[in-house]
């Protein structure tokens, strides 16, 4: 049985954990290092931890936090937000972490993660692609809490990504987020045309059907948000991951 | 004493973290003294053979590696690149491993897989064991591990297999020579998987 990597995905804002709509209106959800205990109780395949507002506020990544967190996380952990140096990405490894995501600086410092990928290895370094349709439905990439438009094609910034040595690539749907929409499949299916790279699928994600998907349309993984901190579209506070028999059953058997 | 040995090469505090957690005093270190005073090691690992290999030799470990593991017969957990250091060689390098193995490290056949499945093998996964082993006492053929490697053990001798796992095709997971053991999986990264596993390297 092949398994495919079910990945919580946390947001916060310097120390507190939110919960956006469309990278928008950010709520209040609680403290991190709760959510990460209980995310380990219920042995989840990997966390994601992203500090939105680090690079908007010009603000190093938090590694005292950051270091408490790992100390917590008993499975692969990445954390993006705020990283601008090779020196910095040394430190956030030397915490624990396994992974670091990277957005801002694939706009203005490609060379970064070509430098990051040649130390620490490609499986090491996530390229974070957020991805926003205009108008017309056509789509385009942002960075920096979806506030920057990277004004050439999509496809293009993707080859650009891989070519530069990431080892993965993190799309996110900002229409979706926060939506239960399920996820942009098509924008999955464009981005998995283009690249040889695993794509992790994010934003919009309601069910474990949306998991099976996102898979059967390109994606080597699948992350979400609000499915693992509310009960529901009623959006009362709840951590919580698909028991292994439902991935099982729902998932993994029908790939 | 456990430790663990820092040659600039793997991510050790999650190894430390994980072993706090389990109530395992454990010190991380690159000094020969305190290595040949260990009562267990430790060899973790991520990254380049070559720069795995180049490391140990530059940090003035191989001798005194040698000395514990093959001569005073210390128990040795080599993870991920520092199980395939216990090889011959690699597909990946150029450099010779430790060679306490006899077992050479090659890249995933891609040819003998499915289309759609991606190397790096970044996965949570199964084991198979194939034979019984301290070491995999509390788990079973249903126990999971995180993976994250393109390149796999070979072993000449079937009796230094201790799991297998699929992916795309068999291969070896983990091995285990007298007292020497290497996992190709995380399980500082594994969750009570993995407690149990190093728990289990705590008590050989």
């Amino acid at each position: 049985m092949r398994r495919i990597r079910v990945i919580p995905v946390l947001t916060l804002q310097n120390e507190k954990l939110v919960k956006t709509i469309r990278f928008k209106n950010p709520t209040y959800i609680g403290d991190p290092i709760n959510a990460v205990k209980i995310f380990n109780e219920k042995e989840v395949d990997e966390i994601v931890i992203l500090d939105i507002t680090a690079t908007e506020e010009k603000r190093e990544p938090n590694y005292k936090k950051i270091e408490e967190i790992a100390g917590e996380a008993f499975m692969p952990f990445a954390y993006g937000g705020g990283i601008t140096s090779l020196s910095q990405i040394e430190k956030l490894f030397k915490l624990g972490i396994e992974k670091v995501v990277v957005n801002s600086v694939l706009a203005n410092n490609l060379s970064l993660i070509t430098d990051a990928s040649n130390i620490f290895g490609a499986q090491s370094i996530v390229a974070s692609v957020d991805v926003k349709r205009n108008l017309f439905g056509k789509f385009n990439a942002y960075h920096t809490g979806g506030s920057n438009k990277i004004d050439f094609p999509l496809i293009d910034f993707v080859k650009k990504i891989e070519q530069s040595g990431a080892g993965e690539l993190f799309i996110n749907s900002i229409d979706n987020d926060g939506t239960y929409k399920g996820y942009d499949i098509e924008l999955i299916k464009i981005v998995a045309s283009v690249t040889h790279l695993p794509i992790v699928a994010c934003g919009g994600a309601s069910s474990v059907d949306n998991f099976l998907e996102a898979v059967k349309n390109g994606a080597s993984a699948v992350a979400a948000g609000s499915l693992f901190v509310y009960t529901g579209s009623t959006k009362g506070i709840l951590i919580n991951y698909p028991k292994q028999e439902d991935l099982k059953q729902k998932f993994y058997s029908k790939i | 004493m456990l430790t663990i040995i820092n040659y600039n090469a793997g991510n050790i505090k999650s190894i430390q973290n994980m072993l706090k957690r389990i109530g395992v005093k454990s010190t991380i270190s690159s000094s020969v003294n305190e290595i040949e005073s260990a009562e267990k090691l430790i060899l973790p690992g991520v990254g380049h053979y070559d720069y795995g290999m180049k490391n140990l030799k530059e940090c003035g470990l191989i001798e005194c590696l040698n000395k514990k593991v093959l001569v005073e017969k210390t128990p040795l957990l080599g993870i991920c690149l520092g199980a395939q250091l216990l090889g011959n060689r690699s597909d990946e390098g150029i450099e010779s491993g430790l060679g306490w193995i006899d077992m050479d490290v090659i890249r995933f056949d891609k040819s003998n897989m499915n289309a759609d499945l991606k190397v790096p093998h970044m996965s949570w996964n199964e084991i198979s064991i194939q034979k019984t082993s301290r070491l995999m006492e509390g788990l079973n053929n249903e126990s999971r591990f995180y993976f994250v490697h393109s390149f796999h053990m070979k072993c000449k001798n079937q009796s230094d297999i201790l799991t297998t796992t699929q992916y795309g095709y068999e291969f070896v997971s983990s091995v285990e020579h007298e007292n020497i053991f290497g996992v190709q999986f995380h399980p500082e990264k594994s969750h009570r998987f993995g407690m149990q596993l190093l728990e289990n390297f705590i008590k050989i």
